[in-house]
């Protein structure tokens, strides 16, 4: 933690980032922080509370946090990936950007807790399991010790995929079908998401309408179809979307099962490396095709 | 005439057979000129399809077959020409990619794969199509009406639009 204050501390004394945006404690338990102050640079924390992907704050929607200069993030594995999806798709330069990452060892399915719990399989978040970048490599500076792995949670995210594709297509359908007309078309999973970059998004496009806007089952449909599929091979699995949704859609299912697609179809993981190509826009002449006549 | 003398779509129709309402998403360069092939060449096929063309099979999103759907198609074909042979020299790699996606999720969500077929036909396979939409037919017949997607629509007469269309019908009958 010290060291992630002084180096926090450091750049802001040196000019070289206007801004730290990091995690602080709060009366609820850990939240956003933007520190402009070199002697605020205290106020800074990491712990298993610290689910939040701070990336979207660079995500070129948000110009009002570019704004205010150049950033330095702190970020986990996962917000690196996110970091690294936004440079591969030329949404931002590396060099707006000052990279502080934390080791992790997975976090709290809950941030507002007064303190930062042991992880068991009841609290961990599930996407935690089985991470592959507990230390993220596209950083300018790495901080913390080296954490030990996450427990397994009660059920893991790809035990409930499988359980689904198990399942007859009826039942599918009428379980997403359930879920879905759920949603309040509030757009909080699209706010939140660090990669859902486009400055006008088709549902809100009107003329012509592409995607039904009110809030009924077919309309929502089609919302969650557009919103799974822009994101393939995007998504990071930050798991933001699902925490942020007021009902309880589980987005996760949805984006493992994408990942799932692109890589046993394509090859393709996700990684916090911003050369790798990612799939949608990239093509091999020999892709798998057994299903087109 | 007798139903012998009838084929396809227009033999089903007379045995009061389910007739499944398919829309085509095909490109210009290939499947189009295949699909007008055909015609000229006046090939019997099931007459359920509704062409769309599009410049290229990378111009069509999976939202065009959520769209169908929402419109009232059972089934949907895309089609475009085969690999290495697209007019933009990529446009089906790319489409190619998306598609593998959109097949593989559906699944996930519930919707059977038979409502929705993929095809390359080329500008000279006439007679391919033929088979592409015989066998589409045949699958989304196999499948039925698509009346869970239809189940899905907003309560017509909930609306304002639909309360003044059902006042209206009440004048007229």
């Amino acid at each position: 933690m010290n060291e992630l204050r002084e180096i926090a501390g450091k750049l802001l004394a040196d000019g070289d980032v206007r801004v730290i945006i990091g995690w602080e404690h709060a009366r609820r338990g850990a939240r956003p922080v933007f520190i402009t102050q070199p002697d605020e640079a205290d106020k800074l924390i990491f712990d298993r509370r610290c689910v939040h992907n701070l990336a979207t704050y660079l995500n070129p929607r948000r110009d009002q946090v570019s704004e205010l200069g150049k950033i330095g993030l702190v970020i986990k594995g996962c917000d690196a990936k996110a970091v690294a999806g936004l440079l591969r798709e030329a949404q931002m330069d590396r060099t707006d950007v000052v990279l502080i990452g934390v080791k992790c060892g997975g976090v709290l399915e809950e941030n507002e807790l007064p303190e930062a719990l042991a992880l068991t399989p009841d609290n961990v978040a599930p996407r935690c399991y089985g991470c592959d970048n507990r230390e993220p490599t596209l950083v300018d500076f790495l901080v913390g010790e080296s954490q030990p792995e996450p427990p397994r949670p009660i059920m893991t995210i790809d035990e409930r995929v499988a359980a689904l594709e198990g399942q007859p297509l009826e039942e599918r359908w009428a379980f997403w079908t359930e879920q879905f007309s759920k949603c309040v078309r509030c757009y909080a999973c699209r706010q939140v998401c660090p990669l859902c970059v486009c400055e006008r998004c088709v549902v809100d496009k009107t003329q012509p309408q592409w995607i039904e806007a009110s809030s009924h089952p077919r309309g929502n449909f089609s919302w969650n179809v557009t919103r799974a599929i822009h994101l393939a091979g995007r998504c990071v699995d930050c798991g933001e979307c699902e925490r942020f949704c007021p009902v309880g859609i589980p987005l996760t299912l949805v984006n493992r099962k994408l990942q799932h697609i692109v890589g046993e179809r394509f090859g393709y993981k996700v990684s916090d490396d911003p050369e790798s190509p990612a799939p949608i826009g990239d093509y091999r002449l020999d892709d798998q095709q057994e299903f087109i006549k | 005439m007798t139903d012998d003398t009838l084929t396809g779509g227009a033999k089903a129709a007379a045995d009061g057979e389910f007739q499944p309402r398919i829309t085509a998403f095909v490109c210009n360069w290939c499947t189009y000129t295949g699909a007008d092939l055909a015609g000229t060449s006046r090939l019997h096929m099931a007459s359920n399809v509704r062409i769309i063309r599009l410049p290229c099979t990378g111009r069509i999103d999976p939202l065009f077959v959520i769209k169908a759907f929402e419109r009232g198609a059972d089934g949907v074909i895309v089609s475009g020409c085969h690999p290495a042979d697209c007019h933009y020299t990529s446009g089906n790699y790319h489409a190619r990619r998306r598609f593998t996606v959109f097949h593989d999720f559906m699944a996930f969500l519930g919707v059977d794969p038979r409502r929705v077929t993929f095809s390359w036909v080329s500008a000279s396979e006439g007679a391919k199509w033929r088979e592409v939409v015989d066998e589409a037919v045949a699958n989304v017949r196999a499948c039925g009406p698509f009346d869970e997607y239809r189940a899905l629509a907003p309560d017509v007469a909930g609306t304002i639009a639909g309360a003044s269309a059902a006042a209206a019908l009440e004048e007229v009958s």
